[in-house]
């Protein structure tokens, strides 16, 4: 590739100090990501997916600490203090979140919330941002914007917020989009009319997109590449035709196997995962899914996976040569 | 089915009133608005919709935890309806139901013993303590659990367990119909597989009928013999299941299926995407005519005159739609 990576991470590590220890969430994880492309970072709940998320935009709860290295545009952005990453924050890099409800501000019009944007990032007179603004929310199909600009979150519906989002984080025309779970808590007929928009608008303005979703098809429908997470470790990436084609590691091989298909019809037993997901507050010596994983042996429990890698994928297990 | 249904529910509905004020009319919102099923004894019927179709107003409803406005219930070919006190009191212990927050839908500070006997102490049936301690025990070994279980709290278990401790305390009493209210859509995908098998298996074993609302339709597809789609508080289609989803005739029903991600990316590229717009209309106001209407893209003018009635289109598979065929 002779691209240079847009951003690039390396050996990301986040700790959380808790009263009963630290916990572990992100472990040496890895990655890069090219301009204009869409990435899946799929996981189950305790992951740590998201927790990468906060850490690459400086959001970590008090109590958590990133390390590693976090390289936007080849310039260090991990340990930066807010002042400086709000040089970055908005303009640059931008997020949505799960609940568009709660993370809209009740008390503002969405006016306000949305002008406030530029005002502060591009130094936007306010009659400007208001336009800049309008013109922005016809462009994510919200009717009438001119009119419900100035209403206020609550008049609008969840699929309707959740545009607002990302309306909002897209004013700047920032680079890379972070979104963590923007569909999970919408309809499936809107989730659909909202990957559908995020598709089409990142392809216009060429967004590179990370994508943070516990659903493959979320996944299989609008990525390019899908990292698979585990434990807070990176199990396996790749391309998705490949991944959801031949999946490699036996975990993930187990989550498309486990999932009822609606295109065909399942009969008897589903395929399962044994077991829990994985505590985080003691950190495995071995593999993070030896003690799930049907393959597993003395070996895994013991040593840790190092990463195999070719030129576009990646897969960390002891039972599969890449 | 040719033997009496376990349930069999006609034109039931649940109006909530709003407030009013002085000047202002009366408004009610109709939740569910004319709904008709039969469930079979081991059957399991699917119920998919969006939020606010009236899915979880009818899973009540049909427990009578939220009392229905008008319709008929009945239960073992006898009325439920109009059952109160004591005989309402005894004839729910046949009928229970588990929820989508399997934490929240425990007591954090009862142990999974007390949790699971409280239903027995609820219907004391003449059992000693022993037999009790006992019957808790292989409740909770049903259902995949261990006797270690037993003197902990919920907080020390994941999603998955606590499901699992929901399902025991709902199958402690041996019921025969279990209202599952999204009992999966909190769970982690390779959980989920888990508690479905669960689910399935002790449905071969003792011989139970599911009412399960989910929103995630492969899932249903896997779980249920039949399914129905509820619309705005309405049925606009219910089918066996592979005629459902190999042949869906309502076009609320073919977008719902559409809309789901494939989890292959190949599929997915290449299916045919039949996209809704806008959101689901107030049900305080709902539109003319047939409700999907608004949102439909076969609707005509006759669709916002006439309200499309459930029509048999082969093989009970019955759908409203004015444009079918």
């Amino acid at each position: 590739m002779a691209i240079e990576p847009l951003l690039e991470v390396e050996s990301l590590r986040v700790r959380f100090r808790t009263d009963s220890g630290d916990v572990a969430a992100v472990n040496d994880v890895s990655f890069s990501l090219q301009p204009g492309e869409t990435v899946g970072i799929v996981g189950e709940s305790g992951s740590g997916k998201s927790q990468i998320l906060m850490a690459l935009m400086g959001l970590l709860a008090k109590n958590g600490k990133a390390s590693g290295s976090v390289k936007l545009r080849g310039q260090q952005i991990l340990g930066l203090k807010d002042s400086a990453l709000d040089r970055f924050r908005g303009q640059v890099m931008s997020m949505i979140f799960q609940d568009p409800m709660t993370s809209l501000n009740p008390f503002l019009r969405v006016s306000t919330q949305l002008t406030e944007v530029l005002i502060k990032h591009r130094g936007m007179s306010q009659a400007d941002a208001l336009d800049a603004s309008i013109a922005m929310l016809s462009r994510i199909s919200i009717p009438e914007a001119a009119k419900r600009i100035g209403l206020y979150p609550h008049e609008f519906s969840g699929g309707m917020r959740q545009r607002v989002m990302i309306a909002m984080a897209l004013l700047c025309e920032p680079a890379v989009l972070f979104a963590d779970e923007p569909t999970t808590a919408l309809d499936v007929t809107v989730q659909a009319q909202i990957l559908d928009l995020l598709k089409d608008l990142t392809r216009r303005m060429g967004t590179t997109v990370v994508l943070v979703t516990h659903d493959l098809g979320v996944v299989a429908s609008i990525c390019d590449r899908v990292i698979v997470l585990y434990g807070g470790r990176i199990m396996e990436s790749g391309p998705v035709e490949q991944i959801f084609a031949q999946p490699l590691h036996p975990y993930t091989q187990g989550l498309l196997a486990s999932m009822p298909r609606l295109s065909a019809s399942t009969q008897g037993e589903l395929v399962t995962i044994p077991g829990q997901p994985p505590s985080l507050a003691i950190e495995s010596v071995g593999c993070p899914f030896a003690p799930r994983c049907v393959l597993a042996d003395e070996h895994c429990r013991t040593v840790r996976p190092i990463p195999q890698r070719n030129a576009d994928q990646e897969v960390s297990c002891h039972k599969v040569t890449l | 089915m040719s033997a009496a249904p376990l349930l069999s529910v006609k034109d039931l509905k649940v109006h909530f009133p709003l407030k009013g004020g002085l000047f202002r009319e009366k408004r009610v919102v109709k939740a569910l608005d004319g709904v008709s099923f039969d469930l079979g004894v081991g059957e399991t019927l699917g119920i998919v919709g969006e939020s606010g179709c009236g899915k979880s107003t009818l899973c009540r409803a049909v427990l009578r935890l939220v009392e229905p406005s008008d319709g008929e219930i009945s239960w073992l070919g006898n009325d439920f309806m109009h059952l109160s006190g004591e005989a309402l009191r005894r004839e729910r212990r046949n009928m229970q139901i588990i929820f989508q927050d399997p934490l929240a839908s425990l007591d954090p500070r009862m142990t999974v013993r007390q949790t699971v006997e409280q239903p027995l102490l609820n219907f004391p049936s003449g059992m000693t303590g022993e037999a009790r301690r006992a019957l808790i025990a292989d409740t909770v070994n049903l259902v995949g659990g261990h006797p270690r279980w037993l003197d902990r709290f919920p907080h020390e278990f994941s999603g998955g367990q606590c499901q699992r401790i929901g399902i025991a305390r709902a199958l402690v009493l041996q019921p025969k119909l279990l209202v599952c209210d999204e009992p999966v859509s909190a769970l982690d995908v390779s959980v989920q597989a888990q508690i479905i098998n669960l689910l399935m298996r002790l449905q071969g074993e003792m011989g139970l009928s599911y009412m399960f609302i989910s929103h995630n339709l492969a899932v249903v597809r896997h779980i249920s013999h039949r399914v129905m789609v509820l619309y705005l508080g309405k049925v606009m289609e219910i089918a066996d299941r592979d005629e459902f989803y190999r042949r869906p005739l309502h076009p609320y029903s073919q977008a719902l299926i559409s809309a789901v991600p494939l989890p292959d990316p190949v599929e997915e590229r290449n299916k045919q995407h039949v996209r809704l717009t806008g959101d689901i209309p107030s049900p305080i106001n709902p539109p003319s005519g047939c409700r999907f209407r608004t949102r439909c893209p076969k609707a005509t003018q006759i669709c916002s005159d006439v309200e499309p009635k459930l029509m048999d289109h082969g093989g009970g598979h019955i759908a409203a739609c004015h444009h079918i065929g």
